[in-house]
């Protein structure tokens, strides 16, 4: 793989990262309770943190030109890669964590396969990164349990979090020239080796907590050409706004 | 051993330094001091997460929204350390809560002050953060033996929150002519609150004397006070503001500097209810309680047929 | 089922081993639900600096105190026994391995 294509694989995974550390650390002090909402904290900063590696190592892979903060906060939305499922909104806690719980097995698969990678700057973050992941989804499914065989209340409101993102959930196993270049130097695994992964976990998990999995719902795609949700404008807007208003200065 | 009795010993104690453990024999009014101080030190730490949550979502850089982000969570587990050691009192985390939105619970005022700017997180973390700081190194050596061992765990854990606001005002004072001007206006806001945050002059401080006869509180409002600002001032020099204090002056033969008056009407308004975001502040705290109610009772639910089985 | 209340779940009792071989030391308490979310809520309040390696939680309500009242009967009996503790006993010189 090529530093520009390398580069560009990497600001794809760099923009997930960033993107759900974004939603994470707006439940900041909006836990249902205190030890929770540390909880929430650890996991953004996890996440934070992958992102700031991959965008600094994507940085360098471009030429220099640009850096780690720029790719953060100068970039429009058409340009940003993330998957439509990571910018949706924290609408209630089982939004939370069914996002955050069918993101985790996607990173926990994606580093895998980066950790045995040649690429010392790489395999390093990945290798990182998956103990990390490894605890995320941990996290995740043990809530997902106890939400879905909660109360009936929270079994309805896992349900329909997982029916209303489920449409966004395709994009994870889509595949374009960079993830077919990437797949052949043993980068990513393939689309029908991710697909195999997530649907196999996801299933066994839902049905441990008493929740449906969907069928045959019409997936969306746009994320890979920068086509994204409306909610990734909003969240832009606040993220990048001193980058934006005060261009000069150095923070 | 009657009341009367078990109070003279109780003092012993205090006297000689003892410190007092959750099963030892107190005196109500002990406790029911303990209870009020611990908890609204708890409470002011989870109070204090929304001022600067606030802004983790604007934080310029991403080394900065990561510092943030990691401060914002230890000020959580600060409220959970104090929480913890309230505890050992005989009172639930819920019974806390609930005081607390009832509004028989205070929290420190300071957070009733909005963070309008990036330059707000520099003073926050810089007088804020360095005035509790003051405050909690002399609780290091309250008589309770929880709260004193959370102070020390505490403290440990700070020392990086001061640094974290000194940074951001220090660059933005020798940044660009506009963040030149934020660093000054939050230094402007903050510095009379900040001050504030010691309390009442010990003349008019109608709870302290226990407080000190008890060995809660080791050291006066006013010395802490004194102690804040002769720190502070030479850092505000160093970096090119002003202290908005124009009868600020070194005090040659106390070593010390003498300060203006400090309007103490405003600081008892913002404590009754008047801060800009008094109302703000507990309404966000109750709303994040309410929309958590499910959630709780779904992990009960979950614990309880697990028993079960 | 019946109304399930709402609370802030039960107080657990956190010991951590700072390094393996260390013995584990009380570090604090924390609130959970059950035990799986005890042990994950402990490590994200207790180990954010890195510093467990081994942990255990312990419902608040298992462990078995003394009154501190009774704190002279219980342990002052034992302060005379100073043959319990190795430096009661003197030894020859460049004696070694003991």
């Amino acid at each position: 793989m090529d530093n520009l294509n390398l580069s560009k694989f990497c600001i794809r995974l760099g923009d997930h990262c960033l993107i759900m550390a974004h939603r994470q650390s707006e439940l900041c002090s909006n836990g249902p309770f205190l030890e929770e909402d540390i909880a929430q904290i650890n996991l953004g900063l996890d996440l934070l943190g992958q992102a700031e590696a991959l965008l600094i190592y994507a940085a360098k892979l471009e030429g220099g030109t640009r850096t780690a903060d720029d790719l953060a906060f100068r970039r429009p939305e058409r340009q940003f890669h993330n998957f439509m499922l990571t910018e949706q909104p924290n609408t209630d806690f089982a939004f939370v964590i069914v996002r955050q719980y069918i993101m985790s097995l996607y990173l926990l698969k994606t580093y895998q396969a980066l950790s045995k990678v040649e690429d010392d700057t790489l395999s390093g973050i990945a290798l990182k990164a998956l103990k990390e992941l490894t605890y995320h989804e941990r996290h995740f499914a043990m809530w997902l349990k106890r939400l879905g065989d909660g109360t009936e209340e929270s079994h309805e409101r896992t349900q329909t979090a997982i029916n209303e993102l489920w449409m966004f959930v395709g994009e994870l196993y889509e595949e374009d020239e960079i993830d077919f270049m990437a797949q052949k130097a043993s980068y990513a695994p393939t689309g029908i080796e991710m697909k195999t992964f997530l649907m196999e976990h996801i299933t066994a998990k839902f049905s441990e907590a008493t929740l449906e999995t969907p069928h045959s719902i019409y997936m969306t795609t746009g994320s890979k050409k920068g086509i994204h949700t409306e909610y990734l404008g909003y969240l832009l807007t606040e993220m990048q706004y001193l980058q934006r208003a005060y261009p000069d200065a150095k923070w | 051993m009657g009341a009367e009795e078990l109070n003279v010993l109780f003092q012993e104690r205090i006297d000689a330094n003892d410190k007092i453990e959750p099963r030892d024999n107190m005196p109500e009014e002990y406790r029911k001091h303990l209870i009020r101080q611990m908890s609204q030190h708890a409470h002011s730490e989870v109070i204090g997460m929304q001022p600067e949550g606030n802004w983790i979502t604007r934080a310029p850089s991403l080394r900065a929204k990561k510092i943030l982000l990691a401060k914002v969570q230890d000020e959580a587990g600060h409220g959970l350390y104090l929480y913890s050691a309230t505890e050992t009192l005989g009172i639930t985390r819920d019974e806390l809560i609930e005081k607390l939105h009832q509004g028989k619970a205070k929290y420190a005022s300071i957070f009733n002050y909005p963070a309008l700017t990036w330059a707000d997180m520099g003073a926050i973390g810089w007088l804020v953060d360095g005035a509790a700081i003051t405050n909690q190194v002399s609780l290091q050596k309250t008589s309770y033996g929880p709260y004193a061992r959370a102070m020390v765990k505490i403290c440990k854990e700070e020392s990086f929150h001061q640094r974290q606001g000194y940074e951001i005002i220090a660059s933005m004072a020798a940044g660009t002519d506009e963040q030149k001007e934020m660093a000054q206006d939050a230094l402007n806001r903050f510095w009379w609150p900040s001050l504030m945050m010691f309390g009442p002059h010990d003349s008019d401080s109608p709870r302290s004397g226990n407080a000190m006869k008890w060995k809660i509180k080791r050291e006066s409002n006013d010395v802490l006070r004194k102690r804040f600002i002769d720190k502070t001032v030479s850092q505000v020099e160093l970096i090119g503001l002003t202290v908005p204090d124009k009868d600020l002056k070194w005090n040659e033969k106390e070593q010390s500097y003498d300060f203006g008056a400090i309007d103490w009407d405003e600081f008892w308004a913002v404590i009754k209810g008047g801060g800009p975001c008094n109302i703000k502040r507990l309404k966000h705290h109750k709303k994040a309680h309410t929309d958590g109610e499910w959630v709780r009772k779904a992990a009960a639910a979950y614990a309880q047929k697990q028993a079960k089985n | 089922m019946s109304e399930v209340k709402d609370t802030q779940g039960q107080l657990w009792e956190v010991f951590i081993q700072t390094k393996k071989g260390l013995p584990f030391k009380h570090f604090g308490s924390v609130h959970a639900y059950d035990k799986e979310m005890a042990i994950q809520n402990a490590r994200d309040l207790y180990t954010r600096r890195g510093e467990g390696r081994g942990m255990w939680v312990v419902p608040a309500d298992a462990i078995v105190a003394i009154d501190s009242s009774d704190d002279e009967s219980f342990f002052d009996p034992s302060n005379d026994k100073v043959y319990r503790h190795p430096t009661f006993y003197e030894l020859p010189d460049g004696l070694k391995n003991m």
